[in-house]
């Protein structure tokens, strides 16, 4: 593929607000997630919450979007001058020159919850909501491209936990075609009673602190957050410099595993051919890469087949890390969030470790990084895999 | 961008798939409307048949009807799936379950609650392990798919399935998004023609400007009504192959264009 410069890159979690915040606590291998304490959800469980989000309605010329997921949109988009490069951006290109292509998995689904829990008892009818601009699955890009004041090309990925990962593909080709000169790429997914009783229901809630590639895991920890890249063209006017000019996307792989709806193929088959397709998407064999963001559930068999995909493609040498541990499990944003973690890596020299793991599971195969180190990659890989079988694979280097 | 339309499905209230369809965009039968016929979903294995339910349904059987016209290989195409609404009845059902005192979620409705449970039982069901996203963009999202499968026809130079998909709400959901019927549609688009392909169809993207409407009012009203099927106008002119120029709505101030040429195959058929 033709490499997309990132030209700036922001994110908030429960690890802070901002990626200065990120690159801290994965520094010191601290881990966001708390008991849970979440609305009035009663389930013995760790979350990863953005704090006082309950305060900060969104701006209120676009108050019809008020809700959970895009307030955090909001805090996302205000951090790390983000707003400020996309505004410069929209002044050089055009504002119908910048796509939106946002990934989510549960939108702004709390609304629709509370409106059942308010139903009229006699008719069953529903209180109000802003539907479309809230619980609809483009609510998200919706919001952002109007909190932006774009007009170019938007839509949302939709793929459970890999959406936010393949939100670089779409741009991408729209930036090839010429059909636009940058692209707002990211995902943002909050928490909400769905995924929390969904995930408790398949058993996959860890009552701990979830411990990716540990002998001992039992679970995932559900987190929220929202996480931006501003991407451009390699070549020409549009990519100006930038405080992170340095790193770029240069290759994608995507696949699907053909084997169930929310269990990973046991060998991890489809893993493989996402880390394969986007290897050879950018021309890279195997050994040049220097680090792996394991996607990392901390499920009993995620990290098995996981581990025995990159082991089986990569080695067991080269360094892997789990960041879960870290921020929770972001589900439609896990795959910018960890897209937002490698580019870290390349631009702090700092591979980090996979917090709340004891040890490794010797099953798991592949070399994981229980403490950080200091390293200097050139090109470093983020996995994501979501339900239904939906992976996708990202390579991020430093040209 | 350039692609060829090698396969059609389509199930909507009154149109039971492509080939009757065709007689009705073509004027040479009238559009009776009615009920959207029940999806079929033989191509699934028994225990993902349970499983799914008829939004999944849907969108597997234009799916099907598509790929089996163009004789494509379902394992080796790439896919795009588009929806403006997802799946209401899931929706409902798990909200029903959380405004209970045990808040005892399905797993199996949590399951297919993703907005790409009709990619991943597709890909199951063909045992495709090739890429496939799952899309939205409200009312446009027919047009946001038709766009990402032209672009990725191009950018890969393979072909790609585009299925678009709705159905109705249940009560109490229906009342925030009205929809008049199901409907679903499958193109099997290709960078190169075949003898049978209809095209070629040249997709732009334009400022706004009106969308192209129907002369039937009940075909129009149907376009209305459902968001898939703002598909409608591309698909009669597809069926008549006629030289046409098609506005999609897509976004505020944006649509997509889809020229379309006379369609050789069709042109070839009728001096046959």
């Amino acid at each position: 593929m033709n490499p997309l410069i990132v030209s700036s890159f922001t994110g908030v979690s429960c690890l802070g607000a901002g990626i200065e915040a990120w690159s801290t606590a994965l520094a010191e291998r601290r881990s966001g997630l708390r008991p849970c304490a979440f609305e009035d959800v009663a389930i013995n469980t760790f979350i990863g919450e953005v704090a006082g989000l309950d305060r900060s309605p969104v701006r209120a010329d676009l108050a019809a979007y008020d809700c959970r997921n895009n307030r955090l949109a909001a805090v996302g988009l205000k951090q790390d001058r983000f707003l400020e490069a996309v505004l410069d951006a929209r002044e050089r290109l055009g504002a119908g020159r910048i796509a939106v292509i946002l990934g989510t998995s549960t939108s702004g689904v709390m609304q629709v919850e509370r409106a059942y829990q308010r139903a009229d008892p006699a008719t069953g009818a529903l209180p109000h909501f802003h539907y479309p601009e809230t619980q609809n699955s483009y609510s998200l890009a919706a919001f952002v491209r109007r909190f932006l004041g774009l007009a170019g090309p938007a839509y949302v990925i939709s793929t459970a936990c890999s959406s936010s990962a393949k939100v670089f593909g779409g741009a991408a080709r729209l930036i090839d075609a010429g059909l636009a000169d940058a692209a707002v790429v990211g995902g943002v997914d909050s928490l909400c009673l769905t995924t929390l009783y969904g995930f408790r229901s398949l058993e996959l809630l860890s009552d701990q602190a979830c411990r990716p590639f540990d002998p001992d895991r039992n679970g995932i920890s559900i987190g929220e957050g929202a996480g931006f890249a501003l991407v451009t063209r390699a070549v020409g006017a549009t990519a100006r410099a930038a405080p992170h000019d340095a790193i770029a996307l240069v290759g994608i792989g995507e696949s699907s595993d053909a084997y169930h709806m929310s269990t990973p193929h046991p060998e991890g088959l489809g893993a493989t051919l996402a880390m394969q397709r986007a290897l050879a998407s950018a021309g890279l064999a195997p050994a040049a890469i220097d680090y792996v963001n394991l996607h990392g559930t901390a499920t009993r068999t995620n990290d098995v087949a996981e581990g025995r995909a990159v082991a089986g493609l990569f080695g067991r040498d080269v360094p892997c890390s789990a960041t879960k541990g870290s921020t929770g499990h972001l589900l439609g944003a896990a795959g910018i969030a960890e897209a937002i973690i490698t580019m870290l890596s390349l631009r702090n020299g700092w591979l980090p470790g996979t917090a709340n793991s004891a040890r490794v599971d010797r099953e798991c195969v592949c070399r994981v990084l229980l403490e950080g180190e200091a390293a200097r990659p050139r090109y470093a890989l983020s996995n994501s895999f979501g339900f239904g079988g939906n992976n996708c694979s990202l390579v991020f280097g430093r040209i | 961008m350039r692609v060829y339309v090698d396969g059609i499905g389509l199930l909507g209230p009154g149109l039971d798939g492509w080939s009757q369809a065709c007689a009705v965009f073509r004027g040479e039968t009238a559009y009776a409307g009615g009920r959207t016929a029940r999806p079929t979903v033989d191509l699934l294995p028994p225990a993902e048949r349970r499983r799914c339910g008829d939004t999944v349904r849907l969108a597997l059987h234009v799916g099907v009807e598509a790929v089996r016209a163009s004789g494509a290989d379902a394992a080796g195409l790439a896919a795009v799936f588009a929806s403006s609404s997802g799946d209401g009845e899931v929706t409902h059902h798990i909200c029903l379950a959380l405004a209970r005192a045990e808040r005892d979620v399905s797993p199996t409705r949590f399951h297919n609650s993703v907005h790409n449970a009709p990619a991943g039982y597709w890909s199951i069901a063909t045992e495709s392990r090739e890429p496939s996203t799952s899309l939205c963009a409200y009312e446009g999202s027919f047009a946001a798919g038709l766009l990402e499968a032209g672009l990725q026809v191009t950018a890969g130079q393979r072909p790609v399935l585009l299925v678009a998909y709705d159905a109705p709400y249940p009560a109490p959901l229906d009342v925030f998004y009205p929809m008049v019927g199901s409907f679903g549609v499958g193109l099997v688009l290709s960078p190169t023609a075949r003898a049978t392909s209809l095209g070629p169809l040249d997709l732009a993207l334009a400022d706004g400007g009106d969308e192209t409407k129907l002369a039937d009012p009940a075909l129009e009203s149907l376009r209305c009504g459902v968001a898939a099927a703002r598909s409608l106008p591309l698909l009669a002119a597809l069926a008549r192959g006629e030289q046409s120029c098609t506005h999609l709505g897509y976004l505020p101030g944006a649509s997509v264009v889809a020229d379309a040429a006379p369609c050789a195959a069709i042109a070839k058929r009728s001096a046959g």
